[in-house]
């Protein structure tokens, strides 16, 4: 029962605290960063570009890619090691190369060419280049495989119509990867492919949407008649939802760690924080929301450092891995709630002087989304019955139905 | 990092579990429930040939020194497999005490019949509504006498003696008194768990001998005896689980499954969250007890609070997937039930942990 460092990874942490040190300072706990804070503004877009620069030049971006694409040929463990302490440290993120660097690059290894791979990976490892993922429809979410959107071959070119939304960094966007219904007679996860879309090709529309935070992080992508070159397949006709599936188990042990407010923020909140009985953190009822807010987030990190004990002895990750954003998500919005409950009705007031530029009422605010992106509570709940407890599926009424024949209702 | 239980620990959960299966150990609390107190002890000589009494006794006190990590992961089997034998009251409180605070001469005296199953202790500290409230103390020792009414006291009919919590020289000590001696008349008496016998004892005059003075001396025996206990608590939790999922699966209702219902399903993935977490709080503590960490006052609160929780889930739930028939008294969901309860309140119920908690994070002893 140890949960330190093996000598090898300890060294490793060394490595990234001292590029760390060099490059950027501490985050303080009352700074007030939140999350995808600015991500519309495009000096955050340049601030961010810069900082992946620093860390493709210093050997810490794709860390676990291939060393033949650039990459550093490292293990899932050093790619968590590298984001643990990258969290501590207060660096222009913005997140928009996660896509490209987690998901897009590692679904090209398997199923693309190298000569393909490497027209993308120096600039996706740099941050010159940014991907998202056109997965989700309007009719089709938590049920991705009721996705519409049509690919039509035509010669040795495939032609692409219908709709893409909650498309994460879309309008900044300079690839891809799309899922499309090549055969509505086959059953729904059978007729689909995918391919690799170059986002300024004709055709694409993309329109941010307004969230119910005022941020647009997400967007409908709209495909009007849009030429994708066959040779941008990824994977064989017919065979998309197994590339599209291989790029979600990617993100699988990338331990979910939300971005603050967390524990370590509501606690200094309440520590300086009077209410009309007394200091904030004397209050029962508020110790009892703590105690509970600490609990789970402690109780997280440690199911975090079992997973990492099990990848650092190169065993797969027990069934506890599958539980980080469900339990996240949630604690989130409870903080958020908390946060901005403590201050009476001057809690709603959502200006930068409130305590940690109004972080919590921006959480209040954004953490309905976390609920919902990834898989939402929901469908988490279902894949843990399912995968992890081994509970029979729900009975459906589309299995081995040809997609057309399927039923829809007047929602989608 | 190797942040799991190692190897022999986990051989050691292996045995204890066939031992606990085959030894019939649900059946056994069971007979307890059923007014047979005599079956509590009835595999307490077997389970110290096993060393499983002496884990975190000293050699030269009769024990094997195994030690902490040991404990708590047999703890989990004794939790899941939810035994009626005195374990918990005479290891990870009455050996613990001795273990910190005796003399040469008291350990000598009381820890080698634990580590050999010759004798049981029990932990004496509440008593009742005696002053109101279920938190006054009245029990006194003056002149080596201690006089009071203690109840409940968890295996205080099966224990041969007890560590009474009383008031003398201090604010209030910590006293080992002969059971079996003058001064001393116990009764049984009806609780919530029934699983393990619960007595009312009268002291009257009866001889104790001082173990440890203070306040802040029973709260450092209560940190460390939280984590063990925390185990348990995960180890029914994860118990309740197992017992849902399988009838999930084999109950059919409306033509299918109880278990393909996302009603159902929720239901125990929620389950599975709580206990995955207190499983990942417990160990925590248990690294924290083992290597007598400073971080051990919060790590030790978070297990417990969070083992707490995971169990309250589980065992109400599993009544629930069960419908019915989980409201029986020949389904063994009760039994967890009604164990959750005990392990609950035993040592401090969530008030206490919760402010254990936040007065060890106001104090900095971890790393936010």
């Amino acid at each position: 029962m140890d949960f330190r460092d093996t000598p090898e990874d300890a060294e490793y942490r060394a490595k990234v605290r001292a590029f760390l040190e060099e490059h950027a300072v501490h985050e303080a706990p009352d700074s007030g960063r939140g999350y995808r804070d600015g991500n519309e503004d495009p000096a955050v877009l340049e601030k961010a570009r810069e900082w992946q620069r620093i860390k493709a030049e210093a050997g810490f971006a794709g860390i676990t890619w291939p060393r033949e694409y650039g990459g550093q040929g490292g293990s899932q463990l050093h790619h968590i090691i590298y984001e643990q302490e990258e969290a501590r440290f207060d660096v222009p993120r913005g997140n928009f190369f996660y896509i490209g660097l987690g998901w897009a690059l590692p679904t090209l290894f398997a199923y693309s060419t190298k000569d393909e791979i490497l027209k993308h990976a120096d600039k996706v490892l740099r941050g010159d280049e940014i991907w998202c993922q056109l997965f989700s429809e309007p009719a089709g979410g938590s049920d991705l495989g009721a996705l519409r959107t049509k690919a039509v071959k035509d010669g040795d070119d495939w032609i692409i119509n219908g709709q893409k939304i909650w498309t994460s960094g879309g309008q900044y966007s300079d690839f891809g990867v799309l899922v499309a219904r090549n055969d509505t007679t086959q059953a729904k996860h059978k007729g689909v492919t995918c391919f690799i879309l170059d986002m300024n090709s004709p055709g694409v529309d993309i329109r941010p949407i307004r969230q119910m935070s005022g941020e647009s992080h997400f967007n409908e992508v709209y495909f009007d008649n849009v030429r994708v070159p066959d040779s941008s397949r990824l994977g064989e006709v017919g065979d998309g939802w197994k590339v599209a599936m291989h790029t979600l188990m990617n993100e699988r042990y990338n331990l979910v760690d939300l971005p603050p407010p967390d524990f370590e923020q509501i606690f200094h909140l309440c520590e300086h924080t009077e209410l009309s009985s007394g200091p904030a953190l004397e209050d029962a009822a508020i110790r009892q929301q703590l105690a509970d807010i600490w609990c789970r987030a402690q109780g997280m990190k440690y199911t975090n450092f079992r997973t990492m004990s099990a990848l650092s002895q190169g065993k797969t990750p027990g069934p506890e891995v599958s539980i980080g954003k469900l339990v996240a998500a949630g604690r989130l919005q409870e903080v958020g709630n908390l946060g901005s409950d403590l201050f009476g009705e001057s809690g709603l007031i959502w200006e930068e002087d409130m305590p940690q530029k109004a972080l919590f009422q921006r959480a209040y605010m954004y953490s309905p989304g976390w609920r919902l992106g990834g898989g939402t509570d929901e469908i988490l709940r279902n894949t843990i019955a399912e995968r992890v407890l081994g509970l029979p599926p729900d009975p459906r009424m589309d299995k081995g139905v040809a997609f057309k024949d399927i039923p829809t209702g007047p929602r989608n | 990092m190797n942040f799991d239980f190692p190897d022999e620990v986990k051989a050691m959960q292996e045995q204890a579990s066939d031992y606990l299966t085959r030894t019939g150990s649900c059946a056994l609390a069971r007979k307890v429930l059923d007014g047979d107190g005599s079956a509590a002890r009835r595999d307490w000589k077997e389970m110290a040939d096993m060393g499983w009494t002496g884990l975190t006794i000293p050699e030269a006190y009769g024990g094997n020194e195994i030690g902490y990590i040991a404990l708590c992961g047999l703890a989990y089997e004794l939790g899941r497999h939810l035994t009626p034998a005195p374990f918990a009251s005479s290891i990870y409180l009455v050996a613990e005490a001795l273990v910190l605070y005796g003399t040469e001469e008291q350990k000598a005296a009381w820890l080698p019949g634990i580590a050999t199953g010759e004798t049981a202790g029990c932990f004496a500290q509440s008593e009742g509504l005696t002053g109101g409230s279920g938190y006054v103390r009245k029990a006194d020792v003056t002149g080596g006498k201690l006089s009071g009414v203690k109840k409940p006291v968890a295996d205080g009919i099966c224990a041969d003696f007890a560590i009474v919590r009383a008031n003398g020289d201090g604010d209030e000590d910590l006293y080992i008194v002969d059971l079996t001696g003058p001064g001393v008349t116990r009764a049984p008496i009806n609780t919530i768990e029934g699983i393990r016998e619960h007595a009312e004892i009268t002291f009257d005059k009866a001889p104790a001998d001082l173990l440890v003075t203070g306040t802040k001396a029973i709260e450092t025996l209560f940190e460390r005896a939280a984590v063990p206990f925390a185990f348990e608590q995960v180890g029914g939790a994860q118990a309740c689980l197992d017992m849902g999922v399988t009838y999930a699966k084999e109950r059919y209702a409306f033509g299918r499954a109880i278990g393909s219902f996302q009603a159902i399903k929720h239901k125990l993935a929620d389950m599975f969250v709580a206990t995955e977490l207190a499983r990942s709080n417990a160990y925590f503590a248990a690294w924290a007890l083992s290597t007598d960490a400073t971080e051990l006052p919060v790590a030790a609160a978070t297990a417990r609070l969070s083992a707490g929780k995971a169990f309250w889930l589980a065992a109400k739930e599993n009544i629930q997937t069960h419908g019915g028939i989980g409201f029986t008294w020949d389904i063994d969901a009760q039994l967890f039930y009604r164990r959750h309860k005990a392990l609950k309140l035993n040592i401090g119920a969530e008030r206490f942990w919760e402010d254990r908690l936040l007065d060890g994070l106001r104090a900095g002893l971890v790393e936010l």
